[in-house]
């Protein structure tokens, strides 16, 4: 009886001990099951969300070359700030800059500009021509054209200085032309380098005035040679996503684009240094004013105007052709809206009273009521003293994009796309609590590798969060490396760039006429028929 | 420390109240863990991006160092998962709670709430000085001095003198 009674205390023991040893086992299997929920619910929200509707949800792949094998000599008209920028995405770089770089780098390990520029693709070409009106930024371009570190190790040739730019393109050696001269110089530039048969890469804004862009267009047209305009927001992944999700249908029909810039600088308002060695020797001021509809003498307000040439008319458009041809841009590459029927404009100059005579405050409107969503309006508002984030917005019926929140500062921003409450399309999707409007339905951070289906506040704050470079197959590039890249290459080719004439002329004719507007104080119609200006 | 084990095992509530900390906090290491594990897009960057005080200069060079990067993930992602079963399982929990005692407190300091630190990531509650991070980490200090897991654990067949 007792020999029993111990066998079955033993037998309780042991289930005992196997109850308390495993105890954590329950617990386990509860924690399994609602992961295994919330796995199966992101999934099924993924897939509603990500597979039906973003089709192509990889990043785009790395731009290839198909030929890179022809040389191409290179010129560059107009070495400034933004001249300088461009040389460097084409491999040159001055040895001040790798110096200052390459020591920033040293000192902060996340300052990545050092290495991000020596481990561009080398271009496969050498810079031969150097054109400015002022000697020292002339020089500066041909230190760039010899210097040694760079990608692809030292170049094959230093660079010769031209004074008139017209010398530059009389050299059967140059191929190709970089044009980043103040915008009143464009149109001839371009004109007589397209008739010297050299391809170009013009800066924005494409011209100063409406027929300039016009005869550009013709004239670029004729020729054949291969153009690119200065938007390297054409090689920004983050645009490249919003065209897919907006293609899609994801947003619905969308009647209202709201774009926006915010400065709050003085360098954001074009009040850029006077060169300490910028003077009558130096400056080649007769040839700097000539094609500007007002002429004055050299002396301290002409040094002014040289360098700080974005303040006036005379030689610029002020926000429009600088920040409105961006922001229009990047719309035009993710929604295709080309040029609007109407655009009006006002603004004033109600800060900056230094004597410029572009508005630092400026709002544009335009109208496209033939749009395929019904007509649609583009609003462009501008404040160059308020550095509020606001970014740009496209509003659709169903959807809204909010791309970026730091606008104005050239940075590279995600996007985050949240469901409208009163949508029809995820009408059924929002009552059973599958999508939440308070957040994102998708979001998009530069650097990240994919399109992600969530909804959290930290994703959008990180998608709003911008980033000087972009991402191609995980690599940081320099948009501005990629653009000139695409150019090269498409002369190689002899295919069209992604920021070709047919949309150059879009941004060009959308700020002539939001300038015309400005200028003339009344509504201007596009006449697509007669190419003009109503 | 057996004298105070005996103690806490004598008195039910005690027990068993540190005993449901355990499955709490292994539970919530275990998630932390996994949902890193099944996101292939995340990474310690964002954190580490954000550190403030002593240990933001150590936080930017794991940023800026690729293989320093993917060590700290994958430390990150299989070092919770693997504290969060030691906890729940009760498996070596002594060790386990000192680990995850080393994770927080890494966490804590790398960005920790002080006065004049300012985060750019938004906070979903209150702290200064103190915050949950810190909290859990002494929460796992209490349960490294108070074990349970040789009673109510797998560490029960491992340790056979603690029975009962």
């Amino acid at each position: 009886m007792a020999k029993k009674t111990n066998k079955k205390n033993k037998t309780n023991l042991e289930r005992r001990d196997l109850l308390k040893g495993l105890a954590g086992v329950p617990v386990a299997g509860f924690f399994f099951l609602n992961l295994w929920q919330k796995i199966r619910r992101d999934k099924i929200k993924k897939s509603n969300l990500l597979s039906n509707l973003v089709k192509e949800k990889k990043a785009p792949a790395a731009v290839k070359s198909l030929s890179n094998s022809r040389h191409l000599n290179i010129g560059v008209i107009g070495y400034g700030g933004r001249g300088g920028h461009l040389v460097r995405g084409a491999g040159f770089a001055t040895t001040g800059w790798t110096d200052k770089a390459s020591e920033n780098a040293r000192k902060n390990k996340l300052d990545k500009q050092f290495e991000t520029f020596m481990t561009q693709e080398d271009l496969n070409c050498s810079l031969i021509g150097v054109s400015d009106l002022f000697e020292v930024r002339a020089d500066q371009g041909i230190d760039a054209s010899g210097n040694e570190t760079r990608p692809g190790g030292k170049p094959n040739s230093s660079a010769k200085k031209y004074r008139r730019y017209q010398d530059l393109l009389a050299n059967d050696e140059i191929d190709a032309v970089i044009i980043a001269t103040p915008d009143h110089w464009h149109a001839k530039i371009v004109i007589d380098a397209a008739k010297a048969g050299k391809h170009v890469y013009c800066e924005k804004g494409l011209t100063r005035t409406f027929d300039e862009a016009v005869d550009v267009y013709d004239v670029v047209k004729e020729t054949g040679i291969t153009f690119q305009l200065g938007h390297q927001n054409r090689q920004v992944e983050a645009n490249e996503k919003a065209k897919q999700i907006y293609r899609q249908g994801l947003l619905g029909p969308v009647n209202l684009v709201e774009i926006a810039t915010n400065r709050n600088s003085p360098w954001g308002a074009w009040v850029w240094n006077i060169h300490p060695k910028g003077n009558a020797k130096t400056i080649d001021w007769e040839t700097f004013q000539k094609p500007s509809p007002n002429k004055i003498p050299f002396g301290e307000e002409a040094l002014k105007r040289f360098f700080r040439w974005r303040c006036w008319y005379d030689y610029g458009t002020g926000l429009s052709g600088d920040l409105l041809s961006h922001d229009f841009d990047a719309i035009n590459q993710i929604m295709d809206i080309g040029i609007p029927k109407y655009a009006s404009s006002t603004g004033g100059v109600y800060f900056y009273k230094d004597g410029r005579d572009v508005p630092d405050v400026w709002n544009a409107t335009f109208e496209y009521p033939d749009h395929k969503d019904g007509g649609l309006t583009l609003l462009y508002s501008a404040t160059l003293s308020s550095a509020n984030p606001r970014g740009n917005r496209i509003m659709g019926h169903d959807a809204t994009m909010q791309m970026g929140g730091q606008s104005g500062g050239g940075s590279i921003h995600g996007f985050a796309v949240t469901a409208d409450e009163l949508s029809t399309q995820y009408k059924e999707r929002l009552s059973n609590g599958m999508i939440n409007p308070s957040y994102p339905i998708l979001t998009y951070s530069p650097g990240s590798k994919d399109i992600d289906g969530v909804t959290s506040a930290t994703s959008k704050y990180f998608a709003n969060k911008g980033l000087l470079y972009t991402y191609r197959d995980g690599k940081r590039v320099d948009p501005t490396h990629l653009h000139v890249k695409d150019w090269l290459d498409s002369i190689r080719n002899g295919t069209q760039p992604r920021c070709n004439m047919d949309v150059a002329y879009h941004e060009a004719v959308a700020c002539a006429m939001a300038t015309e507007s400005y200028l003339t104080g009344r509504r201007v119609e596009y006449d697509a028929k007669n190419r003009k200006l109503i | 420390m057996n004298s105070l084990d005996a103690s806490i095992k004598s008195n039910q509530y005690q027990f068993y109240g540190l005993v449901t900390l355990r499955f709490l906090i292994g539970w919530h290491f275990l998630y932390e863990g996994i949902s890193k594990l099944l996101n292939p897009y995340w990474s310690s960057a964002a954190y580490l991006l954000d550190s403030k005080w002593i240990f933001s200069g150590i936080a930017k060079t794991i940023v800026s160092n690729p293989t320093l990067l993917t060590f700290s993930d994958y430390i990150n992602m299989w070092g919770l998962t693997l504290v969060g079963v030691s906890l729940l399982f009760g498996i070596f929990s002594r060790y386990g709670a000192l680990v995850g005692m080393g994770f927080i407190m890494m966490y804590y300091l790398f960005a920790p709430p002080l006065v004049g630190l300012e985060y750019g990531k938004p906070n979903e509650g209150s702290y200064i000085v103190v915050n949950k991070n810190l909290i859990e980490a002494c929460a796992l200090w209490v349960l490294y001095a108070f074990p349970t897991s040789q009673y109510i654990g797998i560490d029960r067949f491992l340790n056979n003198e603690a029975k009962n």
